[in-house]
């Protein structure tokens, strides 16, 4: 069967005709398998919705009970059969419950990463490479440009700032889904153990983060009670990127603007960004991750979905791979 | 290399002062030498290294790397030196062995011309990332990091617990990688000697008149001169050596061959440096838009000589001789002065008039309306101050003339950084003009200071809650006749300008009052401000 047959995009999202369902849908399905929890990728309003038990717990976090007609989970490594087709999750390592979705009829299979990343996450399952005939790949940091340094020397940088500036507000930017949970979980491997202070629309998140069984230490509410006095000086406080350019940072003492985020490898977003620490940790593939991972797994043919497409479909030219974009829109860049 | 690069990068997205110069301190005090030394003169601008052309690091790059991921990869990050940091790719097994900067900077300058590719490829192949960054920076000969010298001079001192001054005077007589400098600033040595005598002295500083200042002070005490828009500086030839120093302690003498080559005395002036006509010669002093003209400039032509020709308004006297004479009184050291200039070139120097003056209500009038156009105020001075370097208050003082004050329409806001990163701080306004028959705003300058901390909560607000639209950090705020927010701004001083859409540009607009009272359509036209260069113009 030619992969096409298989799966195609649809102006709703990637759609299996045989099994009739959607992959990571960006409008209201009937049926519709979810990769992870961001909101891009997991939106409410599907009739029934096969995921991790994770995804569907994250996504009952960010949309309430009624964020579609019937859950199902799915575990890791498991199949099922929908009309025919099997269908698998397999780990992303991209954020907790994220999942590569592996499609197969005859003797045809197609894996779609949603996002995924190699390096090792303290606060999810890492990848694991599935052979198949297609491999739909991500490609968010798809240019030569992208070699995200080791996260542990960047948590170091801040943890330097902060012996460097005690007398400031460490205030960090960063995704509520996975990057927060991420940054506090290297922070402590790093052996910083005070308090670390969370804006209100990362509570819910890291209180599921720990109920798994994820270590995140103490977390306490950057927020003021009325008659209360605490300008949080020399601490390290997280919100999600635009609550910086937002009245609530005004409370902090002198802060210093940080950002956790592979964009901040390029200097001129850092400084357009006005940050001034920018903490180079991405949950995605940088370029060396993607091309060995293609490398690794070798399919016959190479889809590469949002990013940047085109310079990984030239590297696959340079290789002797075929590969085409797919050009699915409704799918965000990494904390823009 | 390492260290370095990681100082840079926090330096290049640090806005305070303070943070910068705590960052420089803490790189001082932990870097080996000889490589602070050098990371000193790159930041100062003191390092001579043959530069590489960028042409050539491409090539470099292209050697290893399909043409067209190059091209996806500049196009995206827009800056060749960064691009190339990033896609590069050593060679497989080759170790990052971080390079000593000191050990890189002495490499690179035994390196002949034949060689530089390839001490350059085998660097960037031992470099991680930022190091890679950093190196390609100085080889380019591009620092741009928004730190002067005198920032870093400023870390010197305070790693040291010296005065700026003493930096400021060993300065020129010393260079990289200033391994001396570090051993007296570490307390391990005895301070350097100087090899140079015509070496910078820290100018004195006069305080702005405050409130209430004058009023305990008896004018009998003090002279008054002339506070000229030029810039200040200070003129050395000592041992036969010749200099001419920004107030900062910067070298300027590349641009003003012909006031060193006038300088035939020995000694160590201060004054202003103007250009146009000496009063000796009874020609015009000319505007501050013509003194740029010559300035920022290492070489000078001849027919820009002759054009703008500079002379220097000599205000004091450190050093008569070999002698240093600033211990003397204020009157003592004019004396001295008005002796040297009298025996000068009557083209290149003449002697800052003193302004008679018996009362302080009679200064407070002169001031306001000085004779002179290119006078921007009054300098009071001690009669028996010594000169003392830095800002000391009491011997001398500033009086300016008032500023121009106009009434503007706010129409673009921006974020600021920092402190101020979640408020809009940075205003551009504007003022009416008819364009094609419209009576239309037109943008004619910026400002980003000037209110208070709770004015600035009232501007904040008004943009947040009058966006009309948002170019990436810049909102436009609503700006029509009967709609808006009017400020009034307060400006030191306006020119004819080719560069601004508007042909006016100002001097240290800062916004002076927030004027709630006033609609826009009352603010202010382009034509007033027009007046006042003519005004200007034509006294």
């Amino acid at each position: 069967m030619k992969p096409d047959a298989l799966l195609y995009p649809a102006p709703k999202g990637l759609y299996c005709p045989i099994g009739d369902f959607y992959i990571d849908p960006v409008h209201p399905v009937e049926r519709a398998l979810i990769t992870h929890g961001h909101s891009d990728h997991a939106r409410a309003g599907h009739g029934q919705v096969l995921a991790t038990r994770e995804t569907l717990d994250i996504m009952r976090i960010r949309y309430g009970d009624g964020f579609c007609g019937t859950g199902q989970a799915v575990e890791l490594g498991e199949r099922l059969t929908l009309n025919g087709v099997e269908v698998g999750f397999h780990p992303a390592g991209h954020v907790l419950g994220s999942a590569q979705i592996s499609v197969r009829t005859g003797g045809t299979r197609i894996v779609v990463s949603g996002d995924y990343k190699r390096r090792r996450d303290p606060t999810c399952a890492g990848f694991e490479p599935v052979a198949c005939d297609v491999f739909i790949t991500e490609a968010t940091f798809g240019l030569p440009v992208f070699h995200h340094p080791d996260d542990r020397a960047e948590t170091r940088k801040l943890l330097t700032s902060l012996a460097q500036f005690p007398e400031r507000t460490h205030v960090v930017g960063a995704y509520a889904l996975g990057k927060a949970q991420r940054v506090i979980a290297l922070l402590r491997e790093q052996g910083y153990h005070q308090p670390i202070f969370i804006h209100g629309a990362l509570q819910r998140l890291c209180d599921y983060y720990q109920s798994q069984g994820i270590g995140l230490g103490e977390l306490r509410p950057a927020t003021l009670a009325a008659d209360e006095k605490q300008d949080f000086r020399g601490t390290i406080v997280i919100g999600p990127p635009a609550a910086f350019a937002d009245r609530w940072s005004r409370r902090f003492a002198d802060p210093i603007a940080i950002f956790a985020s592979g964009w901040m490898l390029i200097r001129q977003r850092a400084k357009q960004r006005g940050v001034e620490l920018p903490i180079i940790i991405s949950d995605h593939c940088d370029w060396p991750e993607l091309t060995d991972t293609i490398t690794e797994i070798a399919p016959a043919e190479v889809w590469v979905t949002h990013g940047r497409e085109e310079a990984l479909v030239r590297w696959c030219e340079i290789k002797g791979i075929a590969a085409r974009p797919l050009h699915l829109v409704g799918y965000d860049d990494e904390g823009e | 290399m390492r260290a370095f690069a990681e100082l840079l990068d926090r330096l290049v997205l640090s806005p305070q002062r303070n943070a910068k110069i705590r960052l420089l301190v803490d790189y001082f005090r932990t870097a080996p030498d000889p490589d602070r030394g050098y990371a000193l003169a790159a930041i100062a601008g003191t390092l001579s290294l043959n530069t590489v052309k960028p042409a050539m690091i491409r090539d470099l790059l292209l050697e290893r790397m399909d043409a067209v991921l190059f091209q996806y990869s500049y196009d995206y990050v827009g800056d060749l030196a960064e691009t190339v940091s990033l896609v590069w790719e050593p060679p497989a097994g080759s170790v990052h062995s971080d390079i000593p900067l000191g050990e890189a900077i002495e490499r690179l300058q035994k390196t002949g011309r034949a060689d530089v590719r390839s001490v350059v490829r085998d660097m960037l192949d031992h470099l991680d990332t930022s190091a890679r960054f950093a190196f390609l920076k100085l080889v380019t000969g591009g620092l741009r990091i928004g730190v002067s010298a005198k920032l870093a001079k400023q870390a010197l001192a305070d790693m040291g617990g010296k005065d700026v001054a003493e930096i400021e005077t060993l300065w020129h007589g010393l260079s990289p990688p200033y391994l001396p400098l570090f051993r007296w600033l570490s307390g391990e040595a005895e301070k350097p000697a100087l090899s140079t005598p015509a070496v910078f002295h820290s100018v004195m500083l006069a305080n702005p008149v405050g409130e209430g200042d004058l009023d305990a002070l008896d004018p009998r005490d003090f002279a008054a001169e002339w506070k000229w828009d030029g810039i200040r500086v200070q003129l050395a030839n000592i041992g036969g050596v010749r200099r001419l120093y920004s107030r900062s302690g910067d070298e300027i003498s590349g641009a003003f061959p012909d006031v060193l080559e006038a300088a035939d005395f020995t000694g160590v002036i201060d004054g202003e440096l103007l250009v146009g006509g000496t009063a000796r010669t009874n020609r015009a002093t000319r505007t501050f838009a013509d003194l740029q003209q010559r300035l920022n400039r290492k070489t000078v032509s001849s027919k820009l000589l002759e054009a703008y020709p500079a002379f220097i308004r000599a205000y004091d006297i450190l050093f008569s001789g070999e002698a240093d004479v600033r211990p003397q009184g204020f009157l003592e050291r004019r004396a001295m002065l008005a002796d040297l200039v009298e025996n000068a070139s009557p083209q290149h120097f003449d002697l800052s008039p003193l302004v008679p003056f018996s009362s302080w209500e009679e200064l407070d009038r002169l001031r306001a309306d000085p004779p002179d156009p290119v006078i921007e105020g009054i300098m009071l001075k001690r009669l028996d101050s010594p000169y003392t370097p830095g800002r000391v208050k009491g011997p001398w003082f500033k009086w300016k003339r008032a500023p121009f004050n106009i009434d503007a329409v706010l129409m673009y806001a921006q974020r600021g950084h920092g402190k101020r990163s979640s408020y809009y701080s940075d205003f551009t306004f504007g003022v009416w003009a008819a364009v094609d028959g419209t009576e239309t705003l037109v943008p004619v300058g910026k400002a980003y200071f000037g209110f208070t901390d709770a004015e600035l909560e009232i501007l904040d607000r008004f943009v947040r809650d009058n966006t009309t639209e948002r170019f990436g950090p810049v909102r436009a705020v609503r700006a029509e006749p009967d709609f808006g927010f009017v400020v009034e701004v307060a400006f030191e001083g306006i020119n004819r300008s080719t560069r601004h859409k508007s042909g006016v540009a100002m001097r240290f607009p800062r916004i002076a009052r927030l004027r709630q009272d006033k609609l826009p359509r009352d603010a202010d036209r382009l034509e007033t401000l027009q007046a006042m260069i003519e005004a200007r113009e034509n006294t």
